[in-house]
């Protein structure tokens, strides 16, 4: 009976592994679901194709992030293909699950370069994006990442250029700004402890704040595995007699402090950054507690110009709800692929190596009119974009600019 | 040759044939990688694979052969990520050689582990069943945690350390952070290779082997079997329960060290050193058949592969998963399964033995 | 003043972990079994009370009601098609390892289902505060509620064991199953019961959970519902008035090392202390002790 056992897990087994194989051909031929492929296929100026890739979280606790990744660069890739493409390739854009676990990433990237990847956008968190960007600069293959903040994803690299804004920038801004505009000068602050973003934010805020004179007089941090239950956090910050208190989180954790401090009767000046984009988009959520809330962001979803509000309402007809920060990043990054894949004059024919050499190149030439740079975004040899952030306050449920 | 194979004892044969398999495997495998003849995917997974056939060999030495529910496997493996990649971050450009230097992170990884299972060990192993089981759980999400407030930098002046955040290190402008909190340690060398994953495969099944068919491995699995029976021979349970612990906790060390020098990042996140982790092990070894060795193996090679697999299914991948996982597992232990094998499948080995004996 | 909000708060948060923990410690008692996949019962609970009303505009209390009756169904399946054919495996892991699966299932299923974004929970628990001390402290309705909601399912549960025949017969067959049997009693039957309460006590602990902190993902259960076992356990597993003590025990010591000591460290002092008691007292705090026999 036991041999009997072993065999069938043997048989199992081996069936699985001839799957690793098999899989990999087939898909190379079919491509699969997530894949925007140009349903347009108007012109017969079919030189080509170009891959995208992208690793994010599609299942686990972050996954609301890579699915605005996703949905944000598929809806950019049809209108670049619906308009022809970039220089007559069409693109094809794939997203992959990485769990945000930097060996899932990994493995994402390697189950894309199978799949004929020439570069990539992503990875969509920190830690994943990391271990994607050792990959990329081993195989020399160009990189943008969406919405990895920490410094270690791009800077040790020159085949990696960011669109977001990384840690230290947006600590520091906030510090400034905060001063510059006189809001507070005893300062609390909730961060998440665990999270590569939030307490990258964190620490350059707090160097910052230094600098500029401001007192943090409470900084409370909450971790992973604690994330509903804020009453600590807040009854510290409401004792230290904060007049601003600074949540460098994302928009879910910001929905529920600020539905808790409410319930306490605790109402600071509230001040975030980009990651509290998208609260005011929270299922169920009563906008009227965010409201007087300040935030800098380099995107609004409520910003009146013709560009947002055509990504929204597009945004919204595809995939039936609002769009959040991450999705506009990666409807930029897409965009800046194609800009600078134009510069370059990248053709089907070139290989990932040589399609990273020029694009690194053009990367530095161009000059997008995103949706996340007002005045338009360009790139550094480091990698790091330059833009300006929004400073916006909430007011009757939507956003208005501060400056 | 044949005669030499007859006259071995059936677990000699075994483990030859353990051996042999995972030998094969890895022949197979090289031959493709110099060929060219294999997906990156594939050869991605080759590391990670190892990785955790060594988790899931050494988590059976405590569930399957000292037979104590452990759910804090993943610190031991955290600990000896954390321990190496500091040490590699620190030694890198120190020492010359690459291979020296992942050598002495592998005994350093394997050391730290160790040490904590014996610390750990000493508290935990009074306790029984279930309880033990939440205290292993408990001690692995202590180290999860502590690993994340913990900030390590170095400058001119030596070491710098804080619970609190970088600033507070207050290093000189020329220091590195090294261990930054929950960003943990990035830009580990990346040492490890599928030929060192084999190696330490071989040597973890060599020294279980060992064990069990040793001295001490009896004492350990008749402390299983009947602990106040063995207490009555004269039997140290304390020092047995103890030392299958630690050496269990050392494996999953090396495990460690492999993951840790296999990525560009290392956090100890929920996901990757948290109780999932743990609980992940566990399923290699339940489902591979708790005691089996290579059953183990076989399954945690399943089951690494299988999510990477599933990829085609796109949204749909976790959610079969977790189906085959379950359908696995009745399929493996329900004892109406086994009955229905016994009747339908073991015709077949019937056979198979009386052709065998002719 | 600040303490004891602290407090307060940290009993709010122990009584949710204790009704979550009262399912753990009735399904362990009779199935001698680790139902990993509890906490995810709760999330499932949670988000159909969430569709009811906001997308059917349910009346609350009906909505708990549905919310109940599903989780009930659901609890009883489970049991039936991935718990019952392996209680008699050779080994009690097997089982746990399935309830993993299931846990992995459920999660998933809402993914599919509801999507990854984070879902603000309605608030269906309409009562006033309390304030007290001239506004200095304020103990919100939905605290007292889940206090009460707690103490009062406690007693039912006790009366219930103790004062019926359904009851009486959870505790034969935890005590000997085999015994059980002979004596007449439908041994599955009372299984598949304590699934159902298990998981009508999930719904509602979902709809507490989610009413003090409102954010529902799929992913809401699974740390609850890992804590909560800790907190059976802290409590003596398999003794109910062991999973109150328990999970209140559980959440003063998480509000007040968060308070007093790291917030950081919050995990890590809870389960600090959850070991510190458990070699002190081998079994909980008001486990049984075993005599082992020779």
């Amino acid at each position: 009976m036991k041999k009997m056992k072993k065999f069938l897990s043997l048989a199992l087994a081996a069936a699985m592994t001839a799957g690793v194989f098999a899989g990999c051909g087939e898909e190379k031929t079919t491509g699969s679901d997530n894949s925007a492929q140009s349903s347009s296929s108007d012109s017969g100026s079919s030189e080509g194709t170009l891959k995208i890739g992208c690793m994010g979280p599609l299942t686990g606790d972050n996954a609301a992030y890579g699915e605005a990744v996703n949905n944000g660069a598929q809806l950019a890739v049809e209108e670049i293909n619906a308009e022809g493409g970039i220089n007559g390739m069409q693109v094809e854009f794939k997203c992959e699950d990485d769990e945000a676990d930097a060996e899932k990433a990994v493995n994402a990237y390697n189950s894309l370069k199978d799949w004929g990847m020439q570069m990539v956008m992503g990875a969509v968190t920190s830690g994943a994006c990391t271990a994607v960007s050792a990959e990329t600069a081993n195989d020399h293959m160009f990189q943008i990442t969406p919405s990895g903040t920490s410094m270690d994803c791009v800077a040790p690299y020159d085949n990696v250029f960011r669109l977001c804004f990384s840690d230290p920038a947006q600590g520091t801004k906030s510090a400034e700004y905060i001063a510059s505009k006189g809001l507070a000068t005893k300062i609390a602050v909730i961060y998440d402890s665990s999270d590569t973003y939030s307490s990258g934010i964190y620490q350059s805020f707090a160097a910052e704040a230094k600098n500029q004179g401001l007192e943090i007089v409470a900084a409370e941090a909450f971790t992973a595995d604690n994330k509903t239950d804020f009453s600590v956090q807040l009854q510290k910050a409401k004792d230290s007699g904060a007049e601003l208190v600074f949540l460098p989180i994302y928009y879910q954790q910001a929905s529920a402090i600020l539905q808790q401090a409410d319930k306490m009767g605790f109402a600071p000046q509230w001040f975030g950054c980009d990651g509290m984009d998208g609260i005011l988009g929270v299922d169920g959520f009563d906008t009227s507690l965010a409201e007087g809330l300040m935030l800098l962001t380099p995107f609004a979803t409520d910003a009146s110009d013709e560009k947002t509000q055509n990504f929204n309402k597009a945004y919204e007809e595809e995939f039936g709800i609002e769009p959040i920060q991450f999705a506009a990043d990666a409807y930029d990054a897409i965009y800046a692929i194609k800009l600078a894949a134009e510069d370059a004059g990248l053709t089907a024919d070139m290989d990932p190596s040589e399609m990273c050499d020029k694009m690194m190149e053009s990367m530095l030439n161009i000059n997008l009119d995103g949706l996340t740079g007002v005045d338009g975004i360009t790139w550094d040899a480091s990698g790091e974009p330059n833009k300006a952030p929004k400073g916006v306050k909430i007011e009757n449920g939507a956003y208005v600019s501060m400056d | 040759m044949n005669v030499m194979w007859k006259k071995m004892k059936k677990t000699t044969k075994s483990n030859m044939i353990t051996f042999g398999m995972v030998i094969l495997a890895y022949a197979v495998i090289q031959a493709m990688v110099m060929t060219g003849n294999i997906s990156s995917l594939f050869k991605g997974l080759l590391v990670p694979v190892c990785t955790y056939v060594i988790l899931a060999i050494s988590l059976n030495l405590v569930v399957g052969i000292l037979g104590e529910l452990s759910l804090g496997h993943a610190g031991f493996m955290c600990v000896g990520a954390f321990a190496s990649a500091f040490f590699s971050k620190c030694m890198q450009g120190v020492i010359a050689s690459d291979g020296l230097r992942f050598f002495l992170a592998l005994l350093i990884g394997a050391a730290a582990a160790g040490i904590f299972g014996i610390l750990i060990g000493i508290p935990v192993l009074r306790l029984k069943g279930d309880y033990l089981a939440i205290v292993t759980l408990a001690f692995g999400e202590i180290i999860k945690n502590v690993i994340n407030v913990m900030f390590i930098g170095k400058d001119a002046n030596g070491f710098h350390f804080s619970t609190k955040d970088v600033i507070s290190l207050n290093m000189e402008p020329d220091g590195v952070v090294l261990v930054n909190g929950p960003q943990g340690i990035t830009g580990t060398p990346k040492d490890s290779t599928f030929t060192i994953g084999v190696i330490l495969i071989l040597i973890t099944l060599i020294i279980i082997i060992n064990l069990v068919n040793s001295r001490s491995g009896r004492a350990i699995m008749a402390i299983r079997d009947n602990r106040i029976a063995a207490e009555s021979i004269g039997i140290n349970i304390t020092k047995y329960k103890l030392m299958a612990f630690s050496i269990s906790a050392a494996m999953a060390g090396c495990a460690g060290v492999l993951y840790a020098h296999n990525l560009s990042s290392l956090t100890a996140t929920p996901k990757n050193f948290g109780y999932n982790m743990s609980i992940m092990i566990l399923v290699f070894v339940v489902l591979g058949g708790i005691g089996n060795i290579r059953g183990s193996i076989i399954a945690a090679v399943i089951l690494t592969l299988l999510p990477e697999l599933l990829r085609g299914l796109s949204d749909y991948r976790m959610l079969i998963y977790a189906i085959v996982l379950i359908v696995m597992m009745l399929f493996n232990w329900a004892p109406k399964a086994i009955e229905w094998r016994e009747k339908y499948l073991g015709r077949l080995k019937h056979r198979k033995k009386t052709t065998k004996e002719a | 003043m600040s303490f004891i909000s602290y407090f307060i708060n940290g009993v709010s948060l122990g009584s949710v972990y204790a009704i979550i923990a009262l399912g753990y410690t009735m399904v362990y008692g009779i199935a001698k079994m680790l139902n990993f996949a509890h906490g995810d019962v709760i999330m499932i609970g949670a988000y159909v009370v969430l569709t009811c009303v906001s997308t059917a505009g349910l009346h609350p209390a009906l909505a708990v009601l549905i919310g109940i009756v599903a989780c009930t169904v659901f609890g009883i399946v489970i049991e039936r098609v991935a718990y019952r054919p392996l209680r008699n495996a050779a080994s009690p892991l097997a089982v746990l390892i399935t309830a993993i699966g299931v846990s992995y299932l459920l999660q998933n299923i809402a993914l599919l289902i509801f999507g990854s974004n984070t879902k603000s929970f309605p608030e269906i628990i309409k009562l006033p505060s309390l304030s007290l001390a001239g506004g200095k402290l304020t103990i919100t309705g939905t605290t007292i509620l889940t206090i009460v909601a707690c103490l009062v399912i406690m007693a039912g549960l006790m009366a219930f064991i103790n004062k019926t025949k359904a009851g009486q017969a959870m505790l034969a067959v935890s005590e000997d199953k085999g015994a059980a049997q002979l004596m007449g009693i439908n041994v599955n039957g009372t299984i598949a019961l304590t699934f159902a309460i298990g998981s009508a006590l999930a719904a509602l602990a979902g709809v507490l959970l989610c009413s003090t902190y409102p954010s529902l993902t799929p992913y809401t259960g699974s740390m609850p519902g890992i804590k909560a076992f800790v907190a059976a356990v802290f409590g003596g597993i398999g003794s109910i008035p062991g999973a109150l003590i328990g999970g209140i025990l559980l959440g003063v010591i998480e509000i007040l090392g968060k308070a007093y000591i790291s917030s950081q460290l919050a995990d890590a002092i809870v389960f600090a202390v959850l070991i510190v008691v458990l070699l002190v007292k081998p079994t909980g705090i008001l486990g049984k002790n075993i005599q082992e026999k020779v």
